[in-house]
Parts: structure tokens; C-alpha cells; sequence
């Protein structure tokens, strides 16, 4: 049986949970078994995950599972597994999934794949893709373990919609015993679209000259419901927040739509956003190498195109 | 000035312990390369690429020494690889590492990896384990948190900031949208992101010290791995771009609804 971690926030999921769920949903049917969600901690209707995939749903609320702890989640996570005789797993690569994959994976001796972009391929084997090299490439690997684990990279599938909920079952065991680090503080914007899930990005480098100018980028990223990102020398003057900085040493991200302004297109900058579906550039120099990664161009000063496309998009909207 | 009391205060609530910090290093190919594969796509390609210390791993390296500049201790670093990755572990020493440690073999995946670390750190009391938030080559971010597992260790993944208060790990790691600030006792593992630290730049001294730091070569304990890279491929090239007139940027609009459907 497939398992998939549908990852919550506060009260209701992810949308890298409802991604993972579909994936799930139809790696289980190319292997003919079903598809459970797992679920830690309390959410609003657990049982809404059948709507995107999951025949069935657990959802372990044991003490100690209110907060996210990796030891804690990682026990949690391996007793659905097993309590659903689950052979693979399916996580979205998430913060919380990247401490969660490879703890489970060490736990059950199994094959683990991070970094996955497609579907497997069940031809010869059990294969499937995954980026490398920092997004300049793509590996094919083979798992020749009976139990597996596979970490999706946010944005690489679509969610589909599926008739009717699912059935629910609770677990409840103690978890807080395993507990290992304790959480102090969470420090988070609330209310804006998260990077690695925003499905349009803006994004904005050293052309833009100083932090004062960001004002044109954050409205136009609210006319798109976009989030915004920057270059790393942005983020290293503290033009703009680390959470921001995407690239080969920040967050590689994989939007379907990428609006590169002000930004030379270095090869560690393309390494983050080169897997973005529609790359567009604004840059006032026509020799800057992002051109050659883009699908549109605009040579010409940002301080001049962005308002007009700001102007259009009102125009749109209106 | 500091008044004698409160001096009294900060060392007794500051006591300092010696630490003992292995930090995991991997060779990757310099950030610059142009990646290609050989053997019918089966193989990277490594002619004329310069190697260098995967730049999160450097991170973590620079990370343990200035803990054990201020608790005082010994960093020494461990990687798993055949005698080709010496020239990178002689950098790692010339940064300050006390000594290095390679595990013989040419693990497949990142498992084996951190199950060849785990057999020979298992036994040994380090305070903290340290590793990159992931590699720049296989992008996996399997070892630290393996390792955490495997040695049944707290983890602090892809931090940002790590400090030792009163024998305690006190940390901030990067969360989906923002930060966390957590604590942990040790021993614990922590994979090094950017904004850790600044990296080093070894010295003339340190390079010459290097020569002759402790480079132990032990034999690999684990078998294979479970996973196998079939075949390598380099993305799609992206067609020719389509430019638009900076007088007519709103023209882009039109095109992205139109052409893409993505507004
Ligand atoms: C190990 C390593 C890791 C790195 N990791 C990353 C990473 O993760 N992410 C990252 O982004 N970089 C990374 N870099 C840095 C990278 O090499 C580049 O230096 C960086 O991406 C450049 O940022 P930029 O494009 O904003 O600035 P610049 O290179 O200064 O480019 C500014 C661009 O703006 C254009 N411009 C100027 N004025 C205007 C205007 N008025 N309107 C429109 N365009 C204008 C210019 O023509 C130019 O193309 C890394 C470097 C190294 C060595």
C-alpha cells in the first residue's frame, strides 16, 4: 500500500499535502493497491484528503504530536505505516519533509529518493526522475528495496480531484516520550503565499538599486496572488529577508510562472528557478545571460516596465 | 566595567565544557561547472571540473571550529570516498580541522553514506555531528538527518544559527515561510545552511600544518546501498526567447494569459 504524509498546518492542510495525496493516489493505482494519507495532529475534516486521492485516511493525535518534533513525527509517521502495512511512502519535500524522509527511510532500511519530479516508471524495476546537479540535471534512479520513500519537490504535480471523503481511523498512542529538541519560537509572515508553493513568483535583483523600490514588486505581486523572491546579493545586503534569497545556496523553487527583474541570470541564481515552468526577464542589459533561460524578454529599465505591467494587469483585473 | 559579581554570574551560568564536533565533507563539483555525462549518459563527467568542498559543508566545518574556539574542544571531519577527495580533506584541515578521517569506499546514495558515518562515529562521543543542509551534486539532504536517526540523536535540520548555552544546543532553523527557534540537549546533529557563518579561507599557516595533521583511511563496513543512478539526463534547451517591446510591456500580460494561460 502507498502511504502518503499529508502535512497540516494548524488546522487545515498544505497545499504541498493535497499535491502529494494526488501523486499518491495515482502511484497506487499504477501498482494496483491504495492510497492512505497519515495525518499528525488535529486537523478541521482529515477525511476532505479523499477528495484528492486518499481512499483512506489516519490521523495520529497521540500526545506530543500538536507541534511539529522530528522524533516525534518520525515515530508517529512509522507507526501508520506499519499499522497500514505500507511499502511506500510519499512525502512532499517540504521542510518538514526533508527531516522526515530520511528518518523514516533509516528507520525501515529503505530506498529513499529525494528530489523526485515525476511519477515512477514501474517498466523494468521501479525507477523514477529526480533533479541534480542543483537543477542543471536530471537522474534516473533505481530503488531495489522492498520498502521505499519518495520525497516529491513541491509544484512537480498537479492536485487532482477525486469523488467522495475518505474513511478515517485515529491512533493515539504517547508520543511525547520520544521527544527530543523543544520548539521556542516560530517566526513566520503570516498571510503571504509561501515560496516553494506560490504558483507565480516575482522576483527582484541588485537592478533594482535599493530596498525602497521594492514597492512596484509587492504590488505587482499581489495583482498576480504571486509571492516575491530576490537574487543573493539582495538578501545579503538585507534589501530583503533570507527567506526571499532563491538560488543554488537558497531555495530552489518551481513556480509555473518566474518574473525575473533586475536579475543577471548568474549560474547559481538559475540553479534555484531554472525548473520554473515560464521564465520571463525585464533586464536592461540585452547581453544578460537570463535571456538565453527565458521564455519572454523585455529589454528596458524596470522602473519604466513594471508600472505598465502593473497598469495592465489593474486594467485585467478591473 | 563589569562589576566582579556580575563576571561571577556570567561564569557560572556560561560553563564551558570542551567539545568533540565531527563534521561530514563531501568533494562536489565547483559551483561554475558546466555539468555533462559520459558512457551513454551513465556517468558524470569529470574531466577538467575542480572539486571543491561542498560550500554547505564548509559552512558546518567554519561553524565547529568557532564552537570550539569558545568551549574549547577538537573538530575533526569525516568523508566517505575513495583517495580522490584527499585534496579536499587537506583543505578541510588547512581551515582548521584537527584531524580527517575517509571511510574507503564509493557509496551509491546517501544512506550509505550516513550508515558508513554512523558505524564509525557510533562509538566514539561526539557532542555534535555536523553536515550540510544537502550536496550540490546529488541534492539528497540525507546524511544529517540519517545520521540523527541511525544514532538516535536530536536534529537540527538546515539551521541558520547555532550557539551551546549551558551544555544545550540552541538553534534557528529554516521552516516553510519563516524561522524556528529551537533547543536540544546534545548529543545532537545539525545540517549547516547559509547565514550559518562565513566561510574561511585557509591561511599559509594552516596550509602547511595540513601537511602534517592525522589523515586516517579506515574500510568501508557497509555492503551497498539500496538505490542505483540508471542514467543522467540535461534538461530540456529552452526555445529561442520571445522579446517584447519595452514600449508595449503590457503586451507580456496579453501573452502569459493568451499564449500560456497562467493569468
Ligand atoms: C558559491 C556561490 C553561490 C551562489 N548562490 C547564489 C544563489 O543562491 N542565488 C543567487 O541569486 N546568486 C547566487 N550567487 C551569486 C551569483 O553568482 C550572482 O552574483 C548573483 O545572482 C547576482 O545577483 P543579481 O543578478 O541580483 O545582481 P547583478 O549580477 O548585479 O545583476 C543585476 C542585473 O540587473 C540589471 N539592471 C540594472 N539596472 C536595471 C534596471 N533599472 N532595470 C532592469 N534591469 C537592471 C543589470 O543589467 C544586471 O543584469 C552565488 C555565487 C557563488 C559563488
Amino acid at each position: 500500500m502507498v502511504l502518503v504524509f499529508a502535512e497540516r498546518e494548524g488546522n487545515s492542510f498544505k497545499k504541498s499535502a493535497y499535491e502529494a495525496v494526488s501523486y499518491g493516489r495515482d502511484l497506487a493505482e499504477s501498482l494496483g493497491t491504495t492510497c492512505v494519507a497519515a495525518v499528525i495532529g488535529r486537523v478541521e475534516n482529515a477525511g476532505q484528503l479523499g477528495r484528492y486521492g486518499a481512499h483512506a485516511v489516519v490521523e495520529h493525535t497521540g500526545a506530543g504530536t500538536d507541534v511539529f518534533e522530528p522524533a516525534v513525527y518520525t515515530a508517529a509517521l512509522d507507526e501508520i505505516a506499519k499499522s497500514q502495512n505500507c511499502d511506500v511512502v510519499v512525502l512532499s519535500g517540504s521542510y518538514t519533509g526533508k527531516i522526515l524522509a530520511p528518518k523514516l527511510a533509516a528507520r525501515n532500511k529503505a530506498a529513499l529518493v529525494t528530489g523526485v519530479v515525476e511519477l515512477p516508471d514501474m517498466s523494468s524495476g521501479f525507477t523514477v526522475r529526480k533533479s541534480c546537479y542543483s537543477n542543471k540535471a536530471f537522474t534516473t534512479v533505481q530503488l531495489n528495496a522492498p520498502n521505499k520513500v519518495l520525497s516529491i519537490i513541491p509544484n512537480s504535480y498537479s492536485i487532482k480531484e477525486f469523488p467522495g471523503e475518505a474513511t478515517l481511523t485515529q491512533l493515539s498512542t504517547d508520543l511525547s516520550g520520544s521527544s527530543m529538541t523543544q520548539s521556542l519560537e516560530i517566526d513566520k509572515q503570516a498571510g503571504k503565499v509561501p515560496l516553494t508553493e506560490a504558483e507565480v513568483v516575482v522576483s527582484g535583483g541588485r537592478g533594482l538599486k535599493g530596498p525602497e523600490n521594492w514597492g512596484m514588486i509587492e504590488e505587482m505581486a499581489e495583482l498576480l496572488g504571486a509571492a516575491t523572491a530576490c537574487s543573493k546579493p539582495v538578501s545579503d545586503m538585507e534589501w530583503r529577508p533570507h527567506s526571499e534569497h532563491v538560488g543554488q545556496t537558497g531555495i530552489t523553487i518551481k513556480p509555473n510562472l518566474y518574473i525575473a527583474i533586475g536579475i543577471s541570470g548568474a549560474i547559481q541564481h538559475l540553479a534555484g528557478v531554472g525548473g520554473s515552468k515560464v521564465i520571463c526577464v525585464i533586464n536592461t542589459d540585452p547581453e544578460a545571460p537570463f535571456f538565453k533561460a527565458a521564455d519572454y524578454g523585455i529589454v528596458g529599465d524596470a522602473f519604466d516596465v513594471v508600472p505598465k505591467l502593473i497598469n495592465r494587469l489593474k486594467e485585467i483585473n478591473a | 566595567m563589569r562589576s566582579k559579581f556580575s563576571y561571577f554570574c556570567t561564569t557560572l551560568t556560561e560553563k564551558k565544557r570542551d567539545m568533540k564536533i565531527l563534521v561530514c565533507v563531501s568533494a562536489v563539483p565547483d559551483t561554475t561547472t558546466k555539468i555533462t555525462f559520459t558512457e551513454n549518459n551513465t556517468k558524470f563527467n569529470s574531466s577538467g571540473v575542480q572539486f571543491i568542498i561542498n560550500p554547505y559543508d564548509e559552512l558546518a566545518l567554519t561553524r565547529a571550529l568557532e564552537l570550539t574556539e569558545q568551549q574549547g574542544g577538537e573538530v575533526h571531519i569525516i568523508t566517505v570516498g575513495d583517495a580522490s577527495v584527499e585534496p579536499i580533506m587537506r583543505k578541510a584541515l588547512a581551515i582548521g580541522a584537527a584531524s580527517a578521517i575517509r571511510v574507503d569506499a564509493q557509496a551509491n546514495d546517501g544512506m550509505e553514506v550516513a550508515m558508513e558515518i554512523a558505524a564509525y562515529a557510533g562509538d566514539k562521543g561526539y557532542d555534535l555531528i555536523m553536515a550540510g543542509r544537502e550536496s550540490i551534486d546529488f541534492n539528497g539532504g540525507q546524511v544529517g538527518p540519517i545520521l540523527s536517526e541511525l544514532l538516535g540523536y536530536a536534529l537540527v535540520n538546515i539551521a541558520t544559527k547555532v550557539d551551546i548555552e549551558n551544555g544545550r544546543v540552541l538553534a534557528t532553523r529554516d521552516i516553510d515561510g519563516g524561522r524556528e527557534k529551537v533547543s536540544c540537549t546534545m548529543p545532537c546533529v545539525v545540517t549547516a545552511q547559509k547565514d550559518l557563518c562565513e566561510p574561511r579561507i585557509p591561511n599559509m599557516r594552516g596550509i602547511m600544518q595540513a601537511r602534517t595533521k592525522p589523515l586516517q583511511v579506515i574500510p568501508a563496513t557497509v555492503s551497498s546501498g539500496s538505490t542505483a543512478y540508471a542514467s543522467f539526463e540535461l534538461p530540456e534547451a529552452k526555445g529561442a526567447v520571445k522579446l517584447i517591446d519595452a514600449a508595449e510591456a503590457g503586451k507580456l500580460i496579453d501573452l502569459l494569459r493568451e499564449e500560456k494561460k497562467l493569468i
